[in-house]
C-alpha cells in the first residue's frame, strides 16, 4: 500500500517535472527566437544603415589641398607665390601644461613674445584638438634641433607647409592683399555659397585685395584621397585618389616696375596713384601709400602689430586708391566745362570778366576765386588753364544740379567703377534727391556753386577719377578698369584673356578737343602744372586740383605754413599722355600735399617718363618736397 | 582487436549526438578565432590546447559513476565557498575587481568553480530531501544559492553573479518551486530593484544605462555596443567573407577574441552564418533537454536541466549583448570565445550531461 503511494507520487513527480521541462523548452526557444529576430533586424532589415556606419568607420576621406595660384605682373614678375617651409605646431588637447611646453620649446627654437601672443590668439579662435602653429619658417638648424628632442614633446610636431609669400609686398600690399586663416565668418560664407566642400582641409582664404576678389580662381580644386583607416585613425591603405587641381595663375595688367617707380616717387608723402591704359581699361599701377606688411596677417596678426597698424595716424590699412573719398577740387573742371558745352550753356568763346569773386543774383555772399582780384577776361580755355573758379561758379549755377548730376554720372562719378577688387566705395555725386534723403532739405542754388569747383558735397575716389580721366583721354569711350589681364589655368592651356567691352559716351569730338587742348595748356608755360612738365618730349594733358581738408571761414585766407600738416589741402593731378594719342591716364593724389601742380604733378611726370621713355628716376628721397610757389 | 576494444572503452560514455554538436562549435571556435586574432596561429594553438584540456576533463567527468558525481557536490560547494571568502579577504585586485585568488603557483577564480558548484549543491540537496520536500527545503536551497551569489556580486562581478543566480533558479524551478512563490519572489525582486541599483558600482550602473541608449556615449562606454552592432549589421545576409570583416581587421571591435567574438563571426558570415550558429546551439540545447527528459533520478534531472538551461542563457546573454539588446556584462560565447577557464567549466558541464545520459541504464537496474 505504502509502496503504491510512493509509486503514484513518483509518477506525479515525473509528470510535474515534464511540465516544468516543457516550460523550459519554451523558454529556450523564446531566447533563441529573440536572437534570431534581432539578427534579422540588424543584418537584413537595417543592413544598409550598419553597412554605411561600417564604411564610414573604415574609410576616411582625406582632402588634399591644392596649391594656390600665383599672381604675376604683366611681364611675368612674381607678386605672390608659395614656398614650402617648416612650422612648429602644437595640438593643445594633447598637452598637460601648455605654457610649460612652450617655455621648454623656446629653449630649442626661438619663440618671441609676438609668437606667443599670436599663438594665444589662435588658441582662442580654434578648437583644442586642432594643430596650431607656434612658429613658422623654421630654419634647418631649428628643425634639426627640435627633431632630436621631439620625444620630449608629445603633441608638438614639425609640419611641412606651403607658405604664401609676397616678394614686393612693400609696393603691392593694397593691390594683392593677403590670405589669412579661415575664420567662422569665412566658414559661414563658404557654406552659404556651397563652397565649403572645396575648402575641406584648406586653412587659408583670401582676405583682402586680389587674393580676396579672385579667391575662386586662386584656390584651386581640392583633391580627395579615400584612405582605409583602423580604429586609431592610422591609414592602412589608399583606396582611391583624386589629385587636386592647382589654383589658376593670375596675370595682372600691373607693371611691377612702373608700380615701384610710382611708389618711390611719392617719397614720404601719403596718397594714391592709379595708372590706366585708356585704350582698354588695364590698370598699370595701383598705389595706396603707406602700405603694410601683409605677411603679418597670414598666420594671424599678433595684437601688438595690429594695434600699431590700426591706430597709426597714417591709416596704412586704408586702401586710399579704392576706398578713399575726397573732394575732387579743380580736377572736376574739365568735366564741368564739357557739361557746359554739351548742354550748350557755354560756347567756347563765351567770356566773363572775373572780379575775383562770384555772387548769386539777389545775394551778397561772395564765392571767392583762389586768385585775389581775379583773372580778368576769361573764356573756357583760359578758365581751365588758370583754373578760374569764378568762371565755373557761374557755369555750374547755370547748368543746375540736375544737368551736372546727369552728365557727371556718365563719367562714372557717384558710382563704383566695377574694378575687379572688392571693397570699392562709390564716392558721392550729389543730387536733389540725395540731399532730400540725406538731410531732409531741398537743394539750394548755393549748393550748386561750390559743386562747380569740386568743393561742395561731391566726393570722389582716386579710382573714379582715374576712370573718368581715362574715358576723357579715350574720347568718351570707356572701359571698366581692371587689374587682371589673364587667368592661366594650371591644368592645360585653358587660358582666359580678360577683355572688357567698351562703353560709348557719345560726346561731340569738337567739344572734347577743346577740353583736351586746354588740359595740354595746363602743362605748358602759364598753366598750373607747367613746371612739372617742363622739358618733356611728349605732351601731357592734365589738370591740377586741391581738396580742402579744413573748411575756411568767409574772408579767411589759406596759409599752409600756419596749418597743422594733417590739415593741409590734398593735392590732385589728373593727366594723360601723350596728349594726342594717350597711352596712359594717371591720377595722383597726395594727401596734405598742398598744391597739385607742385607735389602731385611731378610724381605723374616721373611715371610718364618711365612709361613713355623708359627713364628710371634717380633715387628720390626729399624731392617731392614742396618749395615752389606755383598755385592750383 | 585490442585497439578496437580500447576505442570502444574510450567512447563508451561519450554521447555521440551531443559530441557532434559540441565538436562543431569547437571547430567554429578555432576558425573564428583565426580571423579574430588576425591570423595569429599562436592564439589558435593556445585555444586548441584549452579545448584539449577541456575535452580530457569532459571525458573524465563523463566516465565518473553517477554516485561519484553526487558525492562531489558538497566538497566542491564548500571549497568554493571557502575560496570566495578567501577572495573577499585576500583576493588579487585586477581591473578594479577582486576576483582572483593567488595560491602560490596559479591564480584561480572561485566564481568559475561555483558555476558548477552551486547547481550541483542544490541538486544534491533536493535529491537528499526528495521524499519530504516542503517550502522550508526550497528556502534553504535558495539560501545555498544566494550566499555565493551575493559574495560574487560584491567582488564585484555582477555578470557571473546573475548567471549563477539563473542556474540556481533553474534548479529551483525544475525542482517544482510553486508558481505562487515564484510570483512573490518576482514581486519582491522588482520592489527591491531601486535598493539594488543604489548598491551597484558606478561602472555597473553606467553599463546598464548605456544599454538604454548606447549612442549617448559613443566613444566612451557605448563604444563596445555600437561597434558590435555595426559589425553584426554590416555583415548583411551573406557576410563579408572569412577574414574580410572590416570592423574586425581594422581594430574597431573591442574584445574580439573573447566576449565580442560573435560580432566577428556575424560580420564575416552574415545572417546565414548567424542562423546556422543559432541552429547549432539549438541542436546542443535540444540534446541537453532530451537528456534531461530521459534522466532517471531526481538529482540527474535537476542537474542536466540546469546545465542545459544555463548553457542556453550564456549563449543568449552573450549574443544579446553583442547585438545590443542586453548590457555588456562580460559573458563569453559558450564553447567559442577564447579562454581556458570558461571552456573548462562548460565542458565539465557537457561531461556531466554525458555522464547522466550514459549511466542512466545502470542506475535503473
Amino acid at each position: 500500500m505504502k509502496r503504491q503511494v510512493e509509486l503514484k507520487n513518483h509518477q506525479r513527480e515525473i509528470y510535474y517535472f515534464r511540465l516544468r521541462l516543457a516550460v523550459s523548452v519554451g523558454f529556450a526557444l523564446l531566447l533563441l527566437m529573440t536572437l534570431l529576430l534581432r539578427f534579422m533586424y540588424l543584418q537584413v532589415i537595417r543592413h544598409g544603415h550598419y553597412q554605411t556606419l561600417a564604411e564610414s568607420n573604415r574609410i576616411s576621406i582625406v582632402p588634399i589641398v591644392p596649391n594656390r595660384g600665383l599672381i604675376l605682373d604683366r611681364n611675368g614678375v612674381v607678386l605672390a607665390h608659395n614656398f614650402s617651409g617648416y612650422t612648429l605646431e602644437i595640438t593643445p588637447s594633447k598637452l598637460l601644461d601648455l605654457d610649460a611646453t612652450i617655455d621648454a620649446l623656446s629653449g630649442l627654437v626661438q619663440i618671441t613674445a609676438k609668437d606667443r601672443k599670436r599663438f594665444k590668439k589662435l588658441l582662442v579662435e580654434s578648437h583644442d584638438f586642432e594643430s596650431l602653429m607656434i612658429r613658422n619658417r623654421l630654419s634647418d638648424e631649428e628643425v634639426a634641433r627640435f627633431a632630436a628632442q621631439q620625444y620630449r614633446f608629445p603633441g608638438v610636431e614639425i609640419k611641412a607647409r606651403l607658405f604664401r609669400d609676397y616678394p614686393d609686398s612693400d609696393i603691392t600690399s593694397h593691390l594683392i592683399g593677403y590670405i589669412g586663416r579661415i575664420n567662422q565668418t569665412d566658414v559661414d560664407q563658404l557654406e552659404e555659397n556651397e563652397l565649403a566642400a572645396n575648402y575641406r582641409g584648406s586653412d587659408y582664404i583670401g582676405k583682402t585685395g586680389l587674393e580676396q576678389s579672385y579667391e575662386t580662381e586662386l584656390h584651386g580644386t581640392t583633391g580627395v584621397e579615400q584612405v582605409e583607416v583602423d580604429s586609431a585613425g592610422r591609414a592602412v591603405r589608399i583606396l582611391s585618389r583624386t589629385p587636386p587641381i592647382s589654383g589658376n595663375t593670375l596675370v595682372l595688367s600691373i607693371d611691377a616696375k612702373l608700380q615701384e617707380i610710382a611708389e618711390q616717387a611719392f617719397g614720404k608723402y601719403r596718397g594714391a596713384l592709379i595708372a590706366i591704359d585708356p585704350n582698354n581699361g588695364e590698370i598699370l599701377a595701383f598705389i595706396s601709400k603707406p602700405g603694410y606688411d601683409p605677411s603679418l596677417f597670414v598666420d594671424g596678426i599678433d595684437p601688438q602689430s595690429w594695434d600699431e597698424l590700426n591706430n597709426s595716424p597714417d591709416v596704412p590699412l586704408n586702401n586710399r586708391a579704392l576706398r578713399g573719398q575726397y573732394p575732387p577740387g579743380s580736377t572736376i573742371k574739365p568735366f564741368m566745362a564739357l557739361a557746359g558745352l554739351n548742354y550748350k550753356i557755354r560756347s567756347p568763346s563765351y567770356t566773363i570778366s572775373d572780379p575775383g569773386y562770384f555772387t548769386l543774383p539777389g545775394s551778397t555772399h561772395q564765392y571767392r576765386d583762389w586768385k585775389k582780384g581775379g583773372h580778368g577776361s576769361v573764356d573756357m580755355f583760359k578758365a581751365i588753364v588758370v583754373s578760374c573758379d569764378t568762371y565755373f561758379y557761374g557755369l555750374a549755377t547755370e547748368l543746375g544740379i540736375d544737368n551736372i548730376f546727369e552728365f557727371l554720372s556718365r563719367f562714372g562719378f557717384g558710382k563704383k567703377t566695377g574694378i575687379d577688387l572688392e571693397g570699392e566705395t562709390s564716392g558721392l555725386l550729389p543730387s536733389q534727391d540725395w540731399k532730400m534723403k540725406r538731410y531732409k532739405q531741398k537743394w539750394y542754388a548755393g549748393d550748386t556753386v561750390s559743386v562747380g569747383i569740386g568743393q561742395g558735397y561731391n566726393l570722389v575716389t582716386p579710382m573714379q577719377l582715374a576712370y573718368a580721366t581715362a574715358t576723357l583721354a579715350n574720347n568718351g569711350v570707356s572701359f571698366r578698369p581692371h587689374l587682371v589681364r589673364e587667368v592661366r589655368s594650371a591644368r592645360s592651356n585653358e587660358n582666359k584673356l580678360i577683355s572688357v567691352q567698351p562703353g560709348k559716351l557719345n560726346i561731340d569730338p569738337a567739344q572734347l578737343d577743346l577740353i583736351k587742348r586746354a588740359m595740354v595748356a595746363v602743362t605748358q608755360p602759364g598753366g598750373t602744372a607747367a613746371q612739372a612738365a617742363a622739358g618733356a618730349p611728349y605732351q601731357i594733358a592734365g589738370k591740377t586740383g586741391t581738396a580742402q581738408v579744413v573748411a575756411m571761414k568767409q574772408g579767411e585766407s589759406y596759409n599752409a605754413d600756419k596749418i597743422d600738416e594733417r590739415h593741409r589741402d590734398h593735392a590732385w593731378f589728373i593727366s594723360f599722355a601723350p596728349a594726342e594719342q594717350p597711352r596712359l591716364a594717371l591720377v595722383v593724389l597726395v594727401e596734405n600735399g598742398g598744391h597739385g601742380g607742385s607735389t602731385a604733378a611731378p610724381i605723374a611726370r616721373k611715371v610718364f617718363d618711365y612709361y613713355l621713355l623708359g627713364i628710371i628716376p634717380k633715387p628720390l628721397a626729399d624731392e617731392a618736397d614742396n618749395g615752389d610757389s606755383q598755385h592750383d | 582487436m585490442i585497439r578496437r576494444q580500447l576505442w570502444r572503452r574510450l567512447i563508451a560514455h561519450i554521447d555521440p549526438v551531443l559530441m557532434s554538436g559540441v565538436g562543431l562549435l569547437l571547430l567554429t571556435s578555432l576558425l573564428v578565432l583565426y580571423s579574430a586574432s588576425d591570423g595569429n596561429w599562436l592564439r589558435v594553438l593556445s585555444q586548441g590546447t584549452n579545448i584539449l584540456v577541456a575535452l580530457v576533463f569532459m571525458w573524465i567527468v563523463a566516465n565518473l559513476p553517477l554516485h561519484y558525481l553526487i558525492r562531489t557536490a558538497l566538497p566542491i560547494y564548500l571549497l568554493g565557498m571557502l575560496l570566495l571568502v578567501g577572495v573577499a579577504l585576500f583576493g588579487e585586485i585586477s581591473h578594479g575587481a577582486r576576483r582572483w585568488l593567488d595560491i602560490g603557483v596559479i591564480t584561480i577564480q572561485p566564481s568559475e568553480l561555483m558555476k558548477i558548484g552551486v547547481p550541483l549543491m542544490m541538486a544534491w540537496y533536493f535529491e537528499k530531501h526528495e521524499a519530504t520536500l516542503t517550502l522550508k527545503n526550497y528556502f534553504i536551497a535558495t539560501l545555498l544559492l544566494l550566499v555565493p551569489v551575493v559574495l560574487i556580486a560584491r567582488q564585484p562581478d555582477l555578470g557571473t553573479a546573475l548567471l549563477i543566480l539563473a542556474s540556481g533558479f533553474y534548479v529551483l524551478f525544475l525542482a517544482g518551486l510553486s508558481w505562487r512563490v515564484m510570483g512573490v519572489l518576482l514581486a519582491a525582486a522588482i520592489a527591491s530593484a531601486p535598493v539594488l541599483w543604489s548598491m551597484l558600482h558606478d561602472y555597473q550602473q553606467h553599463r546598464i544605462l548605456m544599454l538604454l541608449d548606447p549612442t549617448q556615449d559613443a566613444l566612451g562606454k557605448g563604444y563596445h555596443t555600437i561597434q558590435g552592432m555595426i559589425a553584426v549589421g554590416s555583415g548583411g545576409i551573406f557576410g563579408k567573407g572569412f577574414l574580410n570583416g572590416t570592423q574586425t581587421h581594422l581594430d574597431f571591435l573591442p574584445e574580439r577574441t573573447t566576449d565580442f567574438i560573435f560580432a566577428v563571426y556575424a560580420e564575416e558570415f552574415g545572417f546565414i552564418g548567424s542562423f546556422l550558429l543559432l541552429s547549432l546551439y539549438l541542436f546542443v540545447i535540444a540534446r541537453g533537454l532530451i537528456i534531461t527528459a530521459n534522466a532517471s533520478t531526481y538529482f540527474t534531472r535537476l542537474m542536466s536541466g540546469s546545465i542545459t538551461l544555463t548553457f542556453t542563457t550564456y549563449a543568449f546573454v552573450n549574443m544579446g549583448m553583442v547585438s545590443g539588446i542586453l548590457p555588456v556584462v562580460g559573458v563569453p560565447l559558450p564553447l567559442i570565445s577564447y579562454g581556458g577557464t570558461s571552456m573548462l567549466t562548460l565542458m565539465v558541464g557537457i561531461g556531466m550531461l554525458m555522464c547522466i545520459e550514459t549511466h542512466k541504464k545502470l542506475v535503473k537496474t
